[in-house]
């Protein structure tokens, strides 16, 4: 199962190394990384490999929330079909 | 591979525009639940319907964060009531009603629809029971809605039960007149209604439908509009196009959520509802939508003719994201539940004949409309009469779901609170209709050819 992880906010030093650890502690395989920074507004999405995962979807989708809370940005996982569906016929 | 792009699209509609699903339904058929007593046909319905639904609420919440998307309420729809307690020995129906009240509480739903009877034709001894209770049930419970279906394309109008019912709305109105007559808020009139309705407070779980089903209703005023300022001031052609694209991908989501949810539950799925439904509010409106089109605000000459461009691209673009669609599909207009609307009656700019006008065209008809608490009995039957010969002759579905507020008059505002909203009480055109109305019989069914 693929997830699609959205970080939405102000640029800071170590959005990505926050999430990329706890991805890694989680066994969360990162498969492709995008990022956009506009008027020091950051914006990045990775596709993630959940199989494997040591903790449940609604767990990890918490866990993100509240780690993107504490840094001041807002972190979102999603499952990917929603995007999938809506773009692809 | 999705890209960063398509990513931000889809989660700008969540975060800016209000995309959400307006509701996962789950019908339940009573039908095995009939009993000659009613405290067991009672214990029967609860047990039932507990059982059923049990992770209705859980799964919604679920699908919620899988998918980052809100589902905004999860109900239930039961065979009509006036059917599944046709054989109890009893002469009120409101214990039943209280009973689904306490199921719907039980399960964690906001509201339970199917205290219901369908006699467009002629009412049997159950219809009448069920149609004399609902004053009381609609005091006595909290989530219970009520719906009766009055005429059909194919039987003509019964003007009997369209008699009946400007009285009943009257009393269910008095009932609650502590709480600006919120009674007459979980009752609709019907003609035409359709069986797998997962909105509220028409929906119930008709007797052609499967014993458990999962109807799912999708919304997105907000999306629409947005799509529609990018497109501001353009030809017909690429406004149709542009509703059509937009209903396609927020209809996508809903088709998404109702597989899911039929999977985990291990429920069929039955369909997809293509309604924009509006909310209070700001972004979530119909009139919005109007005003985006080129209206200065619902009502104005050409509103009509937007509504029908919306309603019709919806669907067109809503058909191909899924595999079944039902319900009512359509937009919405009521009045309390779009602030746009409710602007729109302020200013003078939309009154109750329009919105009549706009009913022909959109699903599903008056809805949600304050009126004056000195309305007459005959005069709501009045109205109702005119709504269900609008869906009668056009093969429609089309609804009455007015308030007579008690104690207000026109331009005084009512508060329903949450989803209901508020509304300004409107004007009601008060030329006495009595001698049409108290008639009594039937309307035969139209002639459904020479169309012109």
């Amino acid at each position: 199962m693929k997830g699609i992880i959205t970080v939405l906010g102000k640029d800071k030093v170590g959005i990505i190394a926050k999430v990329c650890t706890y991805l890694a502690e989680h066994n969360l395989n990162i498969l492709d990384i995008s990022q956009t920074i506009v008027q020091d507004y950051f914006n990045m999405m990775m596709i993630v490999e959940l199989t494997g995962a040591t903790k449940s979807f609604e767990v990890i989708v918490e866990e993100l929330q509240l780690i993107g809370t504490e840094i001041g940005v807002e972190i979102k996982l999603q499952h990917e079909d929603i995007f999938n569906i809506m773009h692809r016929i | 591979m999705i890209s960063l792009v398509e990513v931000q699209e889809t989660n700008k509609m969540i975060r800016e525009m209000n995309l959400d699903v307006r509701t996962i339904t789950m019908g339940i058929s009573l039908m095995d639940c009939a009993h000659s007593d009613l405290k067991t046909f009672n214990q029967n319905v609860y047990d039932k319907i507990t059982r059923s639904a049990e992770k209705l609420v859980k799964t919604g919440e679920d699908l919620e964060k899988q998918f980052g998307v809100p589902i905004v309420n999860k109900r239930i729809s039961v065979t009509p009531i006036a059917i599944a307690a046709g054989s109890v020995h009893t002469d009120t129906y409101v214990p039943v009603a209280e009973a689904l009240d306490r199921a719907a509480k039980e399960v964690g739903v906001n509201f339970i629809g199917g205290f219901s009877a369908l006699v467009q034709k002629g009412c049997t001894k159950g219809d009448r029971i069920l149609i004399d209770s609902i004053p009381e049930a609609l005091a006595v419970t909290e989530r219970v809605c009520s719906s009766v279906n009055v005429g059909s394309s194919r039987s003509g109008i019964n003007m009997d039960a369209v008699k009946l019912m400007g009285d009943i709305i009257l009393q269910t109105a008095e009932r609650t007149k502590d709480r600006d007559s919120i009674g007459c808020a979980k009752l609709v009139v019907f003609c035409n209604a359709v069986e797998d309705n997962p909105f509220m407070a028409g929906a119930f779980h008709g007797v052609g439908e499967r014993e458990c089903v999962i109807n799912v209703g999708v919304s997105g005023p907000g999306v629409i509009k947005r799509a529609l300022e990018e497109v501001k001031g353009q030809d017909f052609e690429t406004l149709c196009e542009t509703i059509k694209r937009t209903a396609f991908k927020v209809t996508r989501v809903g088709q998404l959520v109702a597989q899911e949810a039929s999977k985990r539950m291990g429920v069929p799925f039955g369909i997809i509802d293509l309604s924009l439904a509006p909310t209070p509010l700001i972004g979530d409106s119909i009139a919005e939508i109007f005003q985006v089109m080129g209206l200065e605000e619902a009502g104005a000459p050409g509103t009509t003719a937007a509504l029908a461009i919306l309603n019709d691209n919806v669907k067109k673009g809503g058909v191909m994201a899924s595999s079944y669609v039902g319900g009512l599909s359509g937009a919405f207009i009521p009045v309390s539940e779009d602030h746009g609307m409710i602007q729109a009656v302020q200013r003078g700019a939309l009154t109750l004949e329009k919105l009549e006008a706009m009913t022909c065209v959109c699903s599903v008809g008056l809805d949600m409309i304050a009126i004056p608490g000195s309305t007459s009995k005959e005069t709501l039957s009045g109205i109702i009469a005119d709504e269900a010969a609008i869906g009668m002759v056009n093969n429609k579905t089309t609804a009455v779901r007015v308030i007579p507020v008690i104690g207000k008059d026109v331009g005084e505002m009512v508060e329903f609170g949450g989803l209901l909203g508020y509304a300004p009480v409107m004007a009601v055109n008060s030329f006495n209709c009595a001698g049409f109305v108290n008639r009594g019989g039937r309307i035969p069914a139209p002639i459904h050819s020479f169309k012109n």
